[in-house]
């Protein structure tokens, strides 16, 4: 696989940040103190089984949930402390790529990457508008799929629509949830490429939430392991793997039999 | 404790004097695993305790859906009048409602047109009185009729339609990418369809009325020879303002109904797809059952009115 990694990463600067982070829904304790920096230009994957808190970390840091307790920062922000207003205005510097790619069904491809832009009120003309959709569309290698309907498209395309629609907006930070599930492998390495490219052409800096070992080594610099609502490691693949913690170990291995 | 490269945050490190055991760590669902044996006093603090009752898991989740429905009820006036304002989308929703409703609010008010007349001319023939057939008409098809088969065929077309529309883009999480994407999906989705019923449905009780009184009136002149401008003049002989405005006053309120209830079932689905099938279904019971609620205590407040 092309691995593309060769990010500028300025550590002076964290654009997010997350300090002591609590979450739960009713008995079910999913974050019991979690910290974390992002720094910018900088791709951080993170690790772990299903219903460790992956997706609700980064939920939490795009204002989706609330935390119990912690502080979450996102480009100089308490997310959590923010008006909608001022969330919004925060959103809008943040993409986030759902697992199920989150296509509006009603719209077609158009529609949706032009959605963002259109409800936001840019400033916009239509034609400026349709010259913006079909750039993010060619990014993603699917200018010709402009007039179709989501249904009409395969999971991959479905994805990297997903990612182009986050994209049209110039986010400073991507949050990935599960980019590579429920893809076959040939799919899977082209978002992994996508997620690089995305990188170098935009700039951005990036969560990657995974479980899929591959994804988060050819496209993060560093890696945090998620477990039982805590990180228990975090460090460049190589640092994370040559751990001797059981649980690190469970977690290569079973990925790497299973492939 | 901000994470730096390489940084081991094993838990089992932290400031071993202050370590408890808490008791649902041993009998709820986190399995105690070597790392969760310990932990802090100050972490203990916000992890939440297993949730106990007010009065009992039914009667809680009731009231909670209470709470949730004066929630919703508050912000829809609350966000109504802020801008902005998704114009384009509330006539494509009153485009939705209104126009694609049409075939079968015709059908229905014609039906039940002619078979209301038909039901009823024996028992005016039995006094001699089907001469009074066509004020009957006006007054049941306008007071009552119009707008209930209306209202009952939004309830189930167009209700369980949203229900099922937002169930699924919340599920699917359509509506948290707009969220994320800076729009505020409550004002695009909800606002809009809730104003394109209440807007709507009231067009619909007068177009079922007209259709409903041709019906009739083609029943009564085939039957009785009566001239269609006979049947007309007599149909509305008897409708006062009163009456005009009771139809009015309640479409509205059946419209407001049929939006609200859809939206608000659609917007708090949950569960997957089976979350989807049981707020399209929750959405037309309730709407229909606030319907018949809404129909009696109008008639009532009307018949008020009427008395003073």
């Amino acid at each position: 696989m092309e691995k593309l990694k060769h990010h500028v990463i300025n550590r002076d600067e964290p654009v997010i940040s997350i300090k002591n982070l609590y979450k739960s829904f009713d008995n079910l304790h999913v974050l019991k103190g979690v910290d974390f920096v992002l720094h910018e230009g900088e791709n951080v994957a993170v690790l772990g089984k299903s219903g460790t808190g992956k997706s609700v970390l980064i939920k939490i840091i795009v204002g989706l949930l609330k935390p119990d307790n912690g502080e979450v920062f996102a480009l100089g922000k308490q997310v959590d402390k923010l008006s909608r207003k001022e969330l919004d205005q925060l959103r809008l510097q943040i993409g986030f790529s759902f697992q199920s790619s989150a296509l509006y069904d009603g719209m077609n491809i158009y529609q949706n990457l032009a959605f963002p832009l259109v409800m936001n009120r840019m400033g916009l003309s239509k034609k400026e508008i349709g010259v913006a959709v079909e750039n993010i569309a060619d990014a993603v290698g699917l200018k010709s799929k402009l007039k179709q309907m989501p249904s009409d498209l395969s999971g991959g395309q479905r994805k990297r629509i997903g990612i182009a629609r986050t994209l049209i907006l110039n986010p400073k930070i991507m949050l990935y949830d599960e980019p590579t599930a429920g893809l076959d492998p040939i799919t899977s390495s082209e978002i992994i490429k996508l997620i690089n490219d995305v990188q170098h052409q935009f700039n951005t800096s990036s969560i990657i939430i995974t479980h899929d070992l591959t994804c988060a080594k050819n496209t993060s610099d560093r890696i945090a392991m998620l477990y039982e609502g805590r990180f228990v490691k975090v460090g460049t693949f190589q640092d994370v793997f040559d751990d001797d913690n059981q649980v690190l170990k469970d977690f290569y291995n079973y990925n790497f039999t299973q492939e | 404790m901000i994470m730096n490269d390489t940084v081991d945050y094993n838990i089992s490190e932290t400031e071993p004097g202050s370590r408890v055991k808490p008791a649902f760590l041993r009998y709820h669902e986190i399995p105690p695993k070597e790392d969760d044996e310990f932990i802090t006093k100050q972490q203990t603090k916000f992890l939440t305790k297993p949730k106990k009752y007010t009065f009992s898991k039914k009667v809680d989740a009731f009231l909670v859906e209470v709470y949730k429905v004066y929630k919703f009820f508050t912000l829809f006036f609350k966000e109504s009048f802020r801008s902005p304002f998704h114009l384009r989308e509330l006539i494509n929703q009153c485009y939705e409602v209104g126009l694609k409703s049409l075939p079968l609010i015709t059908l229905t008010g014609f039906i039940v047109g002619i078979v209301f007349t038909k039901q009823s001319r024996p028992s005016l023939e039995e006094f001699g009185a089907q001469s009074w057939l066509p004020s009957l008409m006006g007054i049941a098809i306008i007071k009552a009729l119009g707008p209930l088969v209306t209202a009952l065929i939004c309830a189930g077309k167009v209700s369980s339609g949203i229900g099922a529309e937002l169930g699924s883009m919340k599920v699917t999480e359509q509506i948290d990418a707009m969220e994320v994407s800076a729009v505020n999906p409550f004002k695009y989705l909800v606002i809009t369809r809730v104003w394109a019923t209440t807007l709507i449905i009231p067009v619909l009780v007068f177009y079922c009325s007209f259709v409903a009184l041709l019906g009739s009136s083609i029943n009564v002149n085939t039957n009785d020879s009566t001239s269609f401008l006979s049947f007309y003049q007599n149909a509305f002989l008897r409708i006062s303002f009163i009456d005009f405005s009771e139809s009015v006053f309640k479409s509205i309120i059946y419209g407001f109904t049929i939006g609200f209830v859809g939206c608000f079932k659609g917007y708090n689905a949950d569960q997957g797809t089976r979350g989807v099938g049981k707020a399209a279904n929750q959405a037309v019971v309730l709407a229909m059952f606030l319907v018949f609620i809404e129909e009696i205590m109008t008639v009532q407040i009307f018949n008020w009115f009427r008395a003073f």
